[in-house]
């Protein structure tokens, strides 16, 4: 068990920054998730821990020992890969143990772990089978007995779950932390499933470009994104982004979206937004959940507007609709039960209790 | 009630007739398959023909395609004779060394260049390939000088020994059979090794415990290549030995065989095809294994 | 200030320098060029080495005591048999690889239009010459050629063809060492082309059926494209092997008659280990670098080409 720390850690491939000085404090027992579109970096930050990639600047420490120069062996680390990595040749139980037996651990004791990391992932009755005899869950199971026997400081998982259909992925998801639950083993786990990092995630990282856009536990992320990137990487579908202006009129704040639509800005939210130059190109961001159907919404809150929806989507416990405002395409979540019709004429409503304004320029939300 | 039949007809007849000339094609194909067979089978069956008669039979002006009395007089008397077993053990001993050595050389070397990367590793596996393009024909006189020379300097005589062809036949095996294995290693998928450096296996570990089991349908492809190439080999051994009890299959069969310009071909023909027999067998049993050796130096890598 | 951060530096070089030797061995890149070091070893002294020892053989006289510079190439160019030999072994590995390809491409589509559970006894028989050893199998065409019993010309005799001189004659012997090759070598392409025949993938040929195109159109539009790079690479390694063929025209011909059938290789084995005029040999075999070299520049652009596109 351990706390796993990066200082200012960078890596350069020849001319490419791919990782540009990241800053993170992981400790002892927490579940960290690191999520971003692919090439953000976050792949080569976990192989910089598991020291798979050699750091080119900054450090590593793992359980307050710096590990710059420790190979991965000694950095007392299990890793479960994207596609599993099971040694084809060997059975799961010696899947699961080559590690200890590289280390010439006591027979007794290997098959004890083994026996006991098997009877957890719920694979006692595979341990003599060889992968290629396994479905893609069950190798997924054995990837993690094979984690879990070495007892190791740190859990490294690289997008683990990427392999599976959507079904056996939510089943596995759920298998991963019932597992982080019992062993409490500090783990770091890649991403580019926003909601994977969502559901597993005591404290979500989102990276994009190679640094830190965000850290922050789930909710936290969701609700208060610091940035243009967070806001719409976090959350299915995406936030709305809305070009507009903010404008005083009669003495009341209110944000102008085109020439006809204007929302007034609640009482609560107009001392944060009073400061902000009239001039500054903003965006209204607003999650398809605040874009409602006016007809169930009805209280002071929502601010009615109408609307043309192109695509409408139903999904049984909500239905989608899409339409264009002030010259971009939004998405909204109506309640079910309303009659809405591609092309027909549809009364919506905002929330703008749950706005967030951001500048255009700088993508920081204000 | 017309259009709707000439509907029907008109799919069903186009099926039947697709069908009529895949059956026509498929015999066609049958037919000359069977012409090619003939050509490319008939050379060892007449050895086989030949090496079943007498002499007597051999000279004589009867059809040369049929045995009149079958004998197996020639197989027995090479099966006896010294000098043809001193052949067959002298190309065994040989074989076996090579592709030990082969091995042993190729093996770790491909691995290091195929996943290690060091300075210079990728031209060293260009070069690789190169050296599997120079022909034996454009070394074995420089060669032969050098080994004269050689012996001039420290009284060791390489010539005319069947143990020099074990130093020299791996400069015919182990290029192609590195250039192979890079391509077998090559693609074992790279989180295998990662994972287990991860689970805390040394460089060694990695490849004898996974890379050399995972890689195991390419190292017997490259097996039975060295041990063809070097069983087969004609030019190195006509040209580094002479001695009667030095010689491998191949020479040894053309030297000892045809004395002057009396040919005893019925004992040419069976030593021949006894010395095609390890080969054969191999290949008998280990087609597919034998055929991706053969199709992995150009499709792989 | 500075202090503070040569104090820094310090314990950190130190610490390097005391355990460098050690890290050198432990190191990724140490390791991998000594399991390397055999392999190089090898090809550096039997291959490397002797390929430029023989460019200072040709260089020397008989008794190789004496440097006569481009002497032994101005001799040879003033031999008929020389040029000879070089024609004859153009038109050898020309002809031969032209015929190998051609038997090869259509025995392989014969092979694939078969079902696919008899395409493996066949491609087994098919596949025979390849395996037996040459110079076994080229005895076997030997004693098939011979002079007085030739099998061939007592089939041609049942029908009233008089004896063909099968080795006597220079151009029937010619005939015969390429028709030996191409027996041994069309098994080759024959592999490689079922190969790539089944690397195309069997949708391309629906769609092109559903365009409408007739059978050779699909051979021309879709297997050939598809085949390119097999059939360069293959052409290309059989060009080189066929060009320094020995084996074949040492057994069946010995070069004979009056020299009508020498390759580069059995002409140099004659002149340098049959004749003792090792210079001379080695200035022979030389002239087979050139083909070489072309056909190895166009097979590594090939490779690199693939490489890059992976």
């Amino acid at each position: 068990m351990a706390e796993v720390t990066l200082r200012k850690v960078v890596k350069r491939y020849d001319e490419v920054e791919a990782v540009r000085g990241i800053d993170l404090d992981i400790p002892d027992h927490e579940f960290v998730v690191l999520v971003g579109p692919s090439g953000c970096g976050k792949s080569t930050t976990l192989r910089m821990i598991a020291g798979l990639e050699d750091i080119s600047d900054g450090e590593i420490m793992i359980g307050g020992d710096v590990v710059n120069d420790v190979p991965p062996k000694d950095r007392d680390i299990a890793m479960v890969f994207q596609n599993y990595a099971l040694y084809p040749h060997m059975t799961v139980a010696e899947n699961m143990s080559f590690g200890l037996r590289l280390k010439h651990y006591p027979k007794a004791e290997i098959k004890q772990r083994v026996t006991e990391a098997a009877r957890m992932l719920d694979i006692t009755d595979l341990i003599d089978r060889k992968p290629k005899q396994l479905s893609g869950g069950q190798r997924q199971r054995v990837a993690m007995g094979r984690a879990i026997v070495r007892n190791p400081k740190v859990f490294l998982f690289d997008e683990p779950l990427s392999n599976l259909d959507a079904k056996l992925r939510v089943q596995m998801r759920i298998e991963i932390k019932k597992v982080h639950q019992k062993v409490r083993t500090t783990t770091v786990y890649v991403t580019h499933d926003q909601v994977e990092a969502m559901t597993l995630a005591d404290r979500v990282v989102v990276m994009n470009h190679g640094r830190i856009e965000q850290i922050g536990p789930p909710n936290e992320l969701y609700h208060r994104p610091a940035t243009k990137f967070v806001a719409g990487f976090i959350g299915s579908p995406a936030m709305n982004f809305i070009p507009c202006q903010l404008e005083e009129s009669g003495g009341l704040l209110q944000v102008r979206v085109s020439e006809a639509a204007a929302f007034p800005i609640p009482a609560e939210r107009v001392a944060r937004y009073r400061g902000i130059p009239r001039d500054t190109k903003l965006l209204l961001g607003l999650r398809p959940e605040h874009l409602v159907d006016a007809q169930s919404n009805q209280s002071a809150a929502f601010q009615p507007f109408d609307a043309t929806p192109d695509v409408i989507e139903p999904m049984g416990m909500e239905t989608f609709v899409y339409f264009p405002l002030a010259g971009v395409q939004l998405c909204g979540r109506i309640n079910p039960g309303i009659e809405a019709q591609a092309g027909a004429p549809l009364r919506l409503a905002v929330d703008l209790n749950h706005m967030h304004l951001l500048n255009e320029a700088t993508g920081a939300v204000l | 009630m017309t259009t709707v039949t000439l509907d029907k007809a008109g799919p069903s007849r186009k099926v039947g007739s697709m069908s009529s000339d895949r059956k026509w094609a498929m015999r066609w194909s049958y037919v000359f398959l069977t012409l090619f067979a003939i050509f490319f089978l008939f050379p060892p069956i007449y050895m086989f023909i030949t090496s079943l008669k007498t002499s007597s039979e051999i000279s004589a002006a009867t059809n040369p395609w049929w045995v009149y009395n079958p004998t197996l007089s020639n197989y027995i008397e090479l099966l006896t004779s010294n000098q043809f077993l001193t052949f067959f053990k002298n190309s065994a001993l040989v074989s076996i060394f090579v592709v030990t050595i082969t091995m042993l050389i190729s093996i770790p070397a491909a691995f290091a260049l195929a996943r290690m990367r060091f300075w210079g590793s990728t031209t060293l596996a260009t070069g690789v390939f190169l050296t599997y393009l120079i022909p034996d024909t454009l070394l074995f006189i420089p060669l032969f000088k050098m080994f004269a020379t050689f012996a001039q300097w420290t009284g060791i005589e390489l010539i005319n020994h069947w143990w020099v062809l074990i130093f020299v036949y791996p400069t015919l095996t182990v290029p192609f059979c590195t250039w192979i294995m890079i391509g077998y290693f090559a693609s074992i998928p790279k989180e295998l090794d990662e994972a287990a450096i991860v689970d805390g296996a040394s460089w060694l570990q990695t490849l004898l415990r996974i890379f050399v089991p995972v890689a195991l349908p390419g190292i017997i492809a490259a097996t039975i290549f060295a041990f063809t190439v070097s069983w087969a080999q004609f030019l190195y051994p006509l040209a580094f030995t002479s001695s009667v009890d030095q010689q491998v299959l191949p020479t040894g069969i053309i030297t000892t065989l045809i004395k002057g310009d009396v040919f005893n071909w019925g004992q040419i023909m069976t030593g021949a095809l006894l010395g095609a027999a390890p080969p054969l067998i191999i290949y008998a049993f280990l087609m597919d294994y034998y055929i991706s050796g053969l199709t992995a130096g150009a499709t792989k890598g | 200030m500075v202090d503070a951060a040569q104090s820094m530096t310090q314990p950190i070089r130190a610490r390097t320098t005391r355990s460098g030797l050690r890290k050198f061995f432990e190191r990724k890149s140490t390791i991998a060029f000594f399991m390397a070091l055999p392999l190089m070893l090898l090809i550096a002294i039997m291959v490397i080495y002797p390929a430029f020892y023989s460019l200072h053989l040709a260089t020397l006289n008989k008794s190789m005591q004496r440097f006569v510079g481009f002497g032994n190439f101005t001799f040879l160019f003033k031999r008929e048999t020389f040029w000879m030999v070089v024609q004859q072994s153009c038109f050898f590995a020309i002809t031969a690889v032209i015929f190998k390809a051609l038997i090869g491409f259509v025995v392989a589509h014969l092979v694939h239009n078969l079902p696919d559970k008899g395409q493996r006894k066949w491609r087994g028989m098919l596949l025979v010459p390849w395996v037996i050893p040459p110079a076994m199998s080229t005895l076997a065409w030997l004693w098939l050629f011979d002079p007085s019993y030739s099998a061939f010309n007592w089939i041609l005799a049942q029908v009233g063809i008089g004896p063909i001189p099968w080795t006597g004659d220079a151009s029937w012997a010619r005939f015969s060492v390429i028709l030996v090759n191409i027996w041994a070598g069309a098994p080759f392409f024959l592999i490689m082309y079922l190969a790539a025949l089944k690397s195309v993938p069997e949708q391309l040929y629906e769609a092109a059926a559903i365009d409408g195109a007739n059978w050779w159109q699909r051979i021309w539009y879709v297997t050939l494209p598809m085949m390119r790079n097999i059939i360069a690479i293959t052409t290309l390694f059989s060009l080189i092997v066929t060009f320094a063929n020995f084996d074949i025209v040492r057994i069946l011909t010995a070069g004979g008659p009056l020299d009508k059938t020498h390759l580069f290789a059995t002409w140099a084995f004659r002149i340098g280990i049959e004749g003792n005029d090792i210079p001379l040999g080695a200035s022979i075999s030389l002239f087979m670098v050139p083909i070489l070299a072309i056909a190895a520049v166009f097979i590594l652009r090939d490779i690199n080409k693939r490489g890059n596109e992976a």
